[in-house]
């Protein structure tokens, strides 16, 4: 035990903590944000309210079905994510060729759709989901107390973050999606059917944000507008970013997390509106965001 | 000769079509007090100033903004609390004992607090407010606008969650509504609903002499063109930023006047959902089309109305109009109607 700046190690470390595990959620989520908007143009404002479906499906699967945590952070991801696909085929395939705001509208409209729903039938108070009881308990450090959960959390949400960036950025698979965000009329006449792996793309996305809202369960409780306030900060987390790099996004996710979590010790009153206030110094220093390619 | 003859022609039937949309609406709102509750029709009115100003924006200059509600709940705030209190609370950081916000509270002569004090001050906050987040948003386009425009509002919302003056969940309750000009009082509802009609209309005409203006024609000409508007040597960032602050200042306006009608400045109009609802009625209405917004305000005031039993469902009926709008019905009602009759409305 001792002191940082007249701060206990415990409560700086723990902070810290949860820091890195709001910044493993903006990570996840501003990638999927950004695997979307590179292939279909598209910001995908259902994001949150999908993130709470990941949660929701998880919880349902334990009490409806008896299912636990390790299987719901496998299910819930595919169930939301096929759930995404279908919104994909019935709405967003006839939007590609307006203006991008119809996009934004749309997707608005269906997370107000999917959060009035779950909130009329659960409430706002939350639902509360245990931790698996493999991963209960923790273990201390010394300086701090680290519930194995937590420390779980922020190494699986890392190695997904990871093994996302290596199937874009180092796999055949991904050099087609990265070739078909930049000129998909010359990829298709490769012979690559293109809608389809548009389709999968935002499936993809969604599953991110869906297994997100999985791990968050334990941590948060299950509720409705869990996702809601969630990402407006990571649009902030977005224009910060940059939607250019996929590294980017990883890297801006973990470090506001941080950033944020410092802020609560060492000025709880700016600790929510932090990230914004980053935000509009990037914008006056770097307007195309930390990893932005162009203007 | 005959070029310039041609184009005159659609900009005079413009100007009538215009002209009698103008006086069925005047007509309606003079008649409506007697058939329907003023209170009712005052925050129609509001709301439907609010969404002439978002269109200005989105309509005519392609600019989405997502956190318009920014700009209409913190004039409410400051007008109520001009109305009510008559001080000036300026925020500072102080580093003693520890990092943390103090306020500065400055007593204002109570000659401010009349009623159109109180509504000139909400609107110059909200102008002051909109010169520094447009001058934010304006630095990205497309998506990134919309996204940029959110966040500024959101962290202006968690800002009123913890400033003193706004009172939290309770918001600046029972504030005076006064005498407008020392003179007429403006707690009997026919001085009200008389005050926020001429404010609507003084504001619809202006608007609408700003769209007509030729600064309304650059701005068109950006949401058509933006690079070749630069091309041409327009500094399309100022005439963007321009846009943005009128936008502000017109919500302004709005928000102040509804704050005096409801006697109340909470943080429901500071909230998101807020912004979600003007870009819906304006949307409802017809993006880019005068009097779009007004019809949208009218209809989603309505139908909230009936629908307040229902509690939760709001958002999801809100959310259906939305995917309905877009995968249907993209011009609106008045778009619809002034495609059918080939005029401009």
């Amino acid at each position: 035990m001792f002191e940082v700046l007249g701060i206990p190690s415990q409560a700086l470390f723990g902070q810290l903590l949860i820091g890195l595990i709001n910044g493993s959620f903006y990570a996840l989520l501003s990638l999927g944000l950004a695997v979307i908007f590179g292939m279909l143009n598209i910001i995908n404002f259902t994001h949150g309210a999908q993130y709470m479906l990941g949660a929701f499906t998880a919880f349902f699967l334990l009490q409806y079905g008896g299912l636990g945590y390790w299987w719901a952070l496998i299910l819930a991801p595919v169930l939301v994510g096929i759930s995404g696909i279908v919104i994909e085929r019935l709405f967003l395939r006839w939007l590609y060729k307006l203006d991008h705001l119809y996009g934004l509208l749309l997707t608005f409209g269906l997370a107000l759709i999917i959060e009035g729903t779950f909130r009329n039938f659960f409430g706002s108070s939350g639902l509360p989901y245990s931790v698996p009881s493999e991963l209960t308990g923790g273990r201390d450090l010394g300086f701090m107390f680290l519930p194995n959960y937590r420390a779980w959390v922020v190494l699986f949400s890392l190695a997904v973050c990871l093994t996302t960036w290596f199937i874009i950025e180092r796999t055949k698979l991904g050099s087609y999606l990265r070739a078909a965000t930049e000129n998909p009329a010359l990829v298709r006449a490769f012979g690559i059917n293109v809608p389809r792996m548009i389709t999968l793309t935002y499936g993809f996305g969604v599953a991110l944000a869906a297994l997100a809202g999985v791990m968050a369960a334990p941590i948060y409780n299950v509720s409705p507008q869990m996702g809601a306030n969630l990402i407006i900060v990571v649009f902030a987390v977005v224009v910060i970013g940059g939607m250019g790099s996929i590294m980017g996004a990883i890297v801006t996710g973990f470090g506001l997390g941080v950033i944020e979590g410092l802020t609560k010790v060492f000025f709880p009153e700016a600790s929510n509106t932090v990230i914004f206030i980053i935000m509009a110094i990037v914008l006056l220093i770097r307007p195309a965001g930390l990893f932005g390619r162009r203007a | 000769m005959q070029r310039a003859a041609k184009s005159l022609a659609p900009s005079a039937t413009r100007s009538r079509s215009e002209a009698i949309a103008f006086i069925i609406m005047l007509v309606a709102l003079i008649i409506t007090p007697l058939l329907t509750y003023p209170v009712f029709l005052m925050k129609a009115l509001c709301f439907a100033l609010f969404a002439c100003a978002f269109n200005l924006l989105v309509g005519y200059v392609g600019l989405l903004s997502f956190g318009h509600a920014l700009f209409f709940g913190w004039a409410g705030y400051a007008c109520a609390h001009l109305a009510k209190v008559g001080t000036i609370s300026l925020p500072y950081l102080t580093f003693m004992p520890r990092l943390s916000w103090q306020w500065l509270v400055i007593q204002l002569p109570s000659l401010f607090q009349h009623p159109e004090f109180a509504i000139l001050g909400g609107t110059i906050f909200a102008t002051a407010l909109g010169l520094i987040a447009g001058t934010l948003a304006i630095r990205r386009q497309g998506i990134y606008f919309s996204m940029i425009t959110l966040a500024l509002a959101q962290m202006m919302y968690f800002f009123a969650v913890q400033a003193p003056f706004t009172h939290g969940e309770d918001g600046i309750q029972a504030v005076p509504r006064g005498k407008l000009f020392g003179l007429f009082d403006l707690a009997e509802q026919r001085n009200m609903y008389i005050t926020v009609l001429l404010i609507f209309l003084g504001c619809f005409l202006l608007i609408r002499r700003i769209i007509n203006s030729p600064f309304g024609e650059v701005l068109k000409a950006i949401r058509e063109n933006e690079t070749r508007a630069i091309s041409l040597g327009y500094k399309t960032d100022r005439y963007k930023l321009l846009a943005f602050v009128l936008s502000a200042t017109f919500a302004g306006i709005a928000g102040a006047t509804k704050a005096l009608v409801f006697q109340l400045a909470s943080l429901t109009d500071v909230d998101w959902p807020m912004s979600g609802e003007v870009i819906l009625m304006t949307l409802v209405g017809g993006l880019g089309t005068l009097f779009g917004p007004v019809a949208g305000a009218f209809f989603m005031v309505t139908l909230e109305n009936y629908l307040t039993t229902m509690g939760q469902w709001v958002f999801v009926v809100q959310g259906v109009i939305f995917v309905v709008c877009v995968m249907l019905f993209r011009h609106g009602f008045i778009g619809e109607i002034a495609r059918l009759l080939r005029v401009k409305l």
